[in-house]
């Protein structure tokens, strides 16, 4: 069916070009060029890797929980996680790429995922702030991510949109809770505050003058604002929460420039952020290390499951589906 | 360096939800599983979290048979040329009522 267009050369080309130009989205199995699927399947992995790699640090409280209400919460959010991570693995393959190909990329190191992760989370104000802070950038950063030009990434967005709303809802109500607690309740919240605010201001990655792909990221439609944009959106609509509930961002420079209508602030500390990117933030190689373990460990799972599924398989072939536990058909 | 990916042997499914009585069943995205039955026990964890579906389909991605995905394909092109077949084909005058 497609000799037709491969006769005119260019023709898939300007298809792709025109599609794009409309505003449409682009499809599985729709001729790319391979500049658009490599730069689709890298941001796509990297997002999934960093919901997957992002169960570790709330994770580690779901047995600390201080009451059976805030276990029952946080185990829902580390569930929802680990779905927001499959959903884009799901996108990532109907473009071609392998899960186990990208799990193999992501344990050795050779694909990236978001550096806040690699903060260790040192008291339970730390799953409050990373609802409020870390879940609040991340929805600045994915609400416009539900127009990409690459359908079945859109529609992983904004079933991940809709749920990020309930993370970043427990976290500031937890943090509530806690600053109507004691004195060393609310010194809590304002250690993670004062840890988790610039991580979290870069998020959004570095300076528009220092991101190369962010114009053809967004001619292709696969980019919506830039980093700097998201960024001043994110303090724009923090600086008032902060406010309300009682702490203070850690930053003096901070303070509302009425002639720009937004939020000045203080520069970030880029060289941090290479450091971490790089792999030399304080928790990178326990978070990989532990995904890897946890992959290995799920290894006898996995062949098992498969084992029972080629056995089950053979049975039916042998007697017919009909005589097998399995021909409730219902 | 881990260079050979562990092979998944679990081949892919594609999922469909109905959201509620009276809607079609509609794709939603895909998971692997070893088997049907625990293709739609992942896809009951994966995709109703939060009552989104009533019922569910698994099909094993292998199995579907697609169009090819330009539309400008001549698979369509039969319908393409049929205006008749639609309503406003028709002209009718504005005072005929109901119709």
């Amino acid at each position: 069916m497609t000799a037709l267009a491969e006769d005119r050369p260019g023709q898939l080309e300007a298809h792709f070009e025109d599609t794009i130009a409309r505003d449409r989205r682009i499809e599985p199995r729709d001729w790319v060029p391979d500049r658009y699927r490599a730069t689709m399947i890298r941001q796509i992995a990297q997002h999934a890797h960093s919901e997957i790699i992002g169960m570790q640090p709330e994770g580690n409280w779901i047995t600390r929980a201080p009451s059976l209400r805030r276990k029952a919460v946080l185990i829902a959010k580390v569930q929802d996680e680990a779905g927001h991570g499959m959903y884009l693995y799901s996108a990532a393959e109907t473009l071609g790429a392998d899960r186990a190909d990208l799990t193999a990329k992501l344990v050795s190191g050779r694909q990236k995922y978001s550096s806040i992760f690699n903060y260790p989370t040192l008291t339970y104000a730390d799953v409050g702030v990373i609802g409020w802070l870390v879940d609040g950038a991340a929805i600045c950063n994915q609400v416009p991510l539900c127009r990409s030009s690459y359908g079945p990434y859109a529609r992983a967005m904004v079933r991940i949109c809709k749920e990020e709303s309930f993370h970043q809802r427990q976290g500031y109500e937890l943090l509530m809770t806690m600053m109507r607690g004691s004195a060393a309740q609310r010194a809590m919240v304002q250690d993670a505050t004062n840890r988790f605010w610039w991580p979290s201001l870069m998020m959004f990655g570095p300076p528009d003058d220092q991101s190369p792909n962010t114009a053809q990221s967004m001619a292709w439609g696969v980019k919506r604002h830039t980093n700097d944009e998201l960024r001043q959106r994110f303090v724009d609509m923090t600086v008032p929460q902060a406010g309300k509930l009682g702490v203070t961002l850690p930053d003096p420079d901070l303070s509302w420039s009425s002639e720009r209508g937004h939020y000045d602030f203080g520069a970030v500390d880029w060289d941090e952020f290479t450091a971490v990117v790089k792999g030399h933030g304080p928790c990178n190689a326990q978070r990989v290390a532990h995904r890897k373990d946890a992959h290995d460990e799920g290894a006898w799972v996995r062949e098992a499951a498969a084992a029972h599924a080629a056995k089950q398989a053979a049975r039916d072939r042998d007697i017919g589906p009909g005589n097998t536990e399995h021909g409730d058909a219902g | 360096m881990d260079e050979t990916p562990v092979r998944s042997e679990w081949p892919l499914y594609e999922v469909f939800l109905r959201g509620k009585r009276g809607l079609n069943h509609v794709h939603v995205g895909s998971l692997h599983a070893a088997d049907p039955q625990m293709a739609l026990h992942h896809a009951r964890d994966l995709y109703t979290r939060r009552n989104e579906g009533v019922s569910i389909w698994v099909v094993a991605a292998a199995e579907i048979t697609a169009s090819s995905p330009d539309e400008k394909d001549p698979f369509f092109a039969p319908s393409g040329d049929k205006v008749y077949r639609h309503p406003t084909f028709y002209d009718i005058p504005d005072d005929v009522p109901h119709m």
